[in-house]
């Protein structure tokens, strides 16, 4: 009775007005003290929901109970068993429509849930600082040599369970830099590039090996990596093509995907003093989407310094994809949120730089395919905004040049890889994939779980090989 | 990985380098390119190979000195590492034999118009060749050109060399004097903008080599992007070869100058850093 009396924690963040001008980290993370109160509320379900809320189900209970009692190294031992990137996903998952939403409190209590993910964070956090990560047991070395293709967090699991069991795990990377999105695509201010740099340095001591600058179709095929002695392919290239609207002035000077903006912030270091790749640092940004990566764009003009920024979003709050949380931090910084709202055109001055929108106003209609209800535009609404920059976020599409590379391989009419759902082999027998390069766009958690799974059935896929 | 492996000097601003790059060298055609990275500071552009040595295991980039990054990579001598070369990117040139071919090559495109000269004179085409810079200085790879062409035009704006006059003006006499199936057009945007209004003036099909801005070169971010035909494309993936007479010049020529303020500040900042550090 006492731990469901309790009142959910709430997370230490940096002061909203301070925040939005640099690139400190909005959450600081729990103390141990606010850890061990809130990990005192789980009450240790006899048939503990959360877990079936979790992609990856980590033993949630026994990780939080671990906190209870203080055990921090121990959380963060049963948090690796199934999860390669806590500190990652305690920061990033929609907590909020995963392991939380099918937690006790919420679901018979109606209150608050277990903060799972804050717990996740600190208890993972715990151990980055404590200097004592465990690496996981590496089998003795099989010799069979595997390739990954891309470094984002689908490639890193599977990476991670194909060392543990003995492989020769190569990461190929196309970019300059190891982590996929994880890296070029989310904030610092959300997710520090050190932490995920820790995690891969201990796949670096797992014994993986990284090659970047390596473009797989491009550098060398799928057919040269064959000859060069790899075995099994394990396809985690992501969903890095921005999609446009396709609609008058597009091209115009000052309108750019989310992808080029963050692409040159986070993994070029556009921001600091004396890097060499420039940015735009507009003075009114209105940032189109209503997904994490319109979140990010939106709080990243703000940190550039802009002096108004706007989210144009179609429907309203409610269907936003964006997490929770996102939003509002988002909202706290003072960022406008125009939704029911719809870029129609872009306006130019005479040196073809952007300098207005025409947007539409929207209303919401029948539920379409996805249960949300499909915004409809309102006729003669019409309206003129200033913007000096437009950062279009309205989704991605599947990265087409390793698919393109393999005309034997199904690919659905989207561009993404067809795999069986079970294993997640591909029609080609010893190419599997996982990740957005599958799903067309979804989560950390989801990438890595694919990547698992494939880890799992290579493994037996390359297991019967050898028997024959 | 990257070793530079020999370095020439066109001119003061013009550079060869011939870098190691096994895989590069084995997998690129006439018509791709590698982005470059110098230093944990640098930025990634885009750069033709020109040439590669497969048994060498090697590439050469032809670089003209326009910006911070261009210098930085121009700066590079032999025995250097280069920090970031990845490829070989884009689509590959689409070599037929067409007939009598107009190679045009504006300043240091003629970098990029070599080995598809070459390939197109191997595939049994006739070749003339023009190629034009503002002074004589800046006329590269001339010797290289004549080897695959079956003639050659020079032309320099101030008639330091060759002819005095545009490249167009190069152009109109051969078009004027024979048959030509096919152009291929290369060099700055204002240069193919005028080039292949000239081709299009005598319907010769035409296929210009597009320079956009480029962050990635894998088509994830879209600076690249430019109106071809009505539509937009992405010049890394989709390029950077384009029917010379559906490009909209105009607007990648706009494009172009989006980050010329922070352009021209990042190389005087470079600039006054390295003046500095040679006094010290
Ligand atoms: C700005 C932004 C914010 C996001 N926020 C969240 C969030 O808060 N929570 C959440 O759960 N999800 C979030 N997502 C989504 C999440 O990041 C992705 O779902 C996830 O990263 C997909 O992982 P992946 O491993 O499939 O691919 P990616 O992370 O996209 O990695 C793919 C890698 O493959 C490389 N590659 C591609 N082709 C090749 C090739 N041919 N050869 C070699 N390498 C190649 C790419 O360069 C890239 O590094 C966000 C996404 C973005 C863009
Ligand atoms: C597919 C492709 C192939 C290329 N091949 C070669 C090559 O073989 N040799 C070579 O020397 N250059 C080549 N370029 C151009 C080269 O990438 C640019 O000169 C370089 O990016 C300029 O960077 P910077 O920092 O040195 O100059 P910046 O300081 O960025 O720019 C200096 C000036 O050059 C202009 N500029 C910027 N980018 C380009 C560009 N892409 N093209 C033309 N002008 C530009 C700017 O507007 C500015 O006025 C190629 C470009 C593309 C897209
Ligand atoms: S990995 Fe994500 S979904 Fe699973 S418990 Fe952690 S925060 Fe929840
Ligand atoms: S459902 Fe909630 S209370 Fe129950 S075990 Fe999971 S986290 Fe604890
Ligand atoms: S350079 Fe990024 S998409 Fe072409
Ligand atoms: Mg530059």
């Amino acid at each position: 009775k006492e731990r469901t009396s309790l009142a959910r924690v709430k997370m230490p963040e940096a002061p909203p007005m301070e925040r939005a001008r640099s690139y400190v980290e909005v959450n600081s993370g729990l103390t141990p003290e606010q850890a061990i109160n809130e990990a005192s509320r789980c009450i240790d379900c006899a048939n503990p929901t959360c877990i079936s809320g979790c992609p990856v189900e980590i033993n949630i209970p026994k990780f939080v109970k671990n906190i209870e009692r203080g055990e921090f190294l121990e959380a963060a031992k049963v948090l690796k068993e199934t999860n390669a990137l806590p500190a990652v996903c305690g920061r990033v998952c929609p907590q909020e429509k995963q392991c939380e939403a099918n937690c006790f409190y919420q679901l018979k209590l109606s209150t608050e849930p277990v903060a799972i993910g804050y717990l996740e964070r600190f208890a993972a956090d715990f151990e980055q600082q404590s200097g004592k990560i465990s690496i996981p047991e590496v089998a003795h070395s099989n010799g069979i040599k595997v390739a990954v293709i891309g470094s984002g967090p689908a490639g890193l699991a599977f990476a991670g369970d194909m060392a543990k069991l003995g492989y020769e795990v190569v990461i190929l990377e196309a970019l300059h830099e190891i982590g996929g999105v994880l890296k070029y695509g989310i904030p610092e201010f959300r997710l520090p590039n050190s932490i995920v740099d820790v995690e891969i340095e201990s796949l670096r001591k797992m014994g993986v090996k990284f090659e970047t600058n390596f473009i797989v179709g491009k550098t060398a095929t799928i057919d040269d990596l064959r000859e060069e002695g790899f075995k099994g392919f394990f396809v985690g290239s992501g969903a890095g093509l921005p999609r446009f609207m396709n609609i008058p002035g597009e091209n115009l000077v000052g309108v750019l995907s989310s992808n080029e903006y963050l692409t040159r912030i986070n993994l070029m270091g556009a921001s600091s003093q004396g890097m060499d790749t420039p940015v735009v640092r507009g003075k009114k940004v209105a940032v189109i989407g209503g997904g994490n990566t319109a979140m990010d764009s939106v709080r990243t003009a703000l940190r550039l310094g802009a002096e108004k920024v706007s989210i144009i979003y179609r429907r309203s709050l409610e269907e936003m994809p964006a997490r929770v949380e996102e939003v509002k931090h988002a909202q706290e910084e003072g960022v406008e949120f125009l939704t029911l709202n719809n870029p129609v055109e872009y306006i130019g001055d005479d040196k073809g730089k952007v300098k207005q929108i025409r947007v539409q106003r929207m209303e919401l209609g029948e539920p379409d395919s996805s249960g949300r209800r499909s915004p409809v535009a309102v006729d003669g609404s019409e309206y003129i905004i200033d913007a000096d920059t437009v950062v279009v976020s309205v989704g991605v599409s599947p990265n087409p040049i390793l698919p393109q590379s393999l005309p034997q391989l199904k690919v659905s009419r989207w561009g993404t890889i067809e795999v069986d759902p079970d294993t997640l082999q591909s029609s080609i027998p010893d190419i599997f994939a996982g990740g957005d390069i599958v799903r067309g766009g979804a989560t950390v958690i989801l990438a890595m779980g694919d990547g698992r799974k494939a880890a799992a059935s290579m493994h037996q896929y390359l297991t019967n090989q050898t028997k024959k | 990985m990257n070793k530079v492996i020999s370095k020439h000097y066109y001119s003061e601003n013009v550079v060869s380098l011939e870098i190691e790059a096994p895989r590069i060298a084995k997998a690129r055609r006439a018509g791709h390119f590698v982005m470059v990275r110098v230093g944990n500071t640098g930025e990634r552009i885009p750069l033709t190979i020109s040439t590669a040595n497969v048994e060498r295991g090697t590439i050469t980039l032809v670089v003209q000195k326009v910006g911070v990054s261009s210098r930085k990579i121009t700066e590079l001598e032999v025995g250097d590492e280069v920090t970031d070369l990845v490829g070989p990117l884009g689509q590959a040139t689409h070599v037929e034999n067409f007939g009598t071919i107009l190679a045009c090559g504006g300043g240091v495109g003629v970098a990029p118009l070599l080995p598809i000269v070459e390939e197109l004179k191997k595939a049994g085409n006739k070749v003339i060749s023009v190629i034009a810079a503002r002074s004589k200085d800046l006329i590269i790879l001339e010797d290289q050109i004549r080897q695959h062409s079956d003639e050659v035009i020079v032309m320099t704006d101030d008639g330091s060399y060759g002819k005095k006059g545009l490249i167009t003006e190069g152009m109109e006499e051969v078009i004027n004097r024979e048959k030509i199936d096919q152009a291929v057009i290369i060099g700055p945007g204002i240069m193919m903008k005028f080039a292949a209004l000239t081709t299009k003036k005598h319907n010769i099909p035409s296929i210009a080599s597009l320079n956009t801005i480029m962050v990635d070169g894998t088509g994830m971010c879209g600076a690249c992007r430019v109106t071809v035909g009505g539509k937009t494309r992405f010049v890394c993936v989709d390029g950077p070869e384009f029917d010379a007479h559906e490009v909209d010049f105009d607007e990648m020529l706009m494009r172009l100058s989006g980050y010329r303020e922070d352009e021209i500040k990042a190389d005087e900042q470079y600039l006054c850093v390295s003046k500095n550090k040679g006094k010290a």
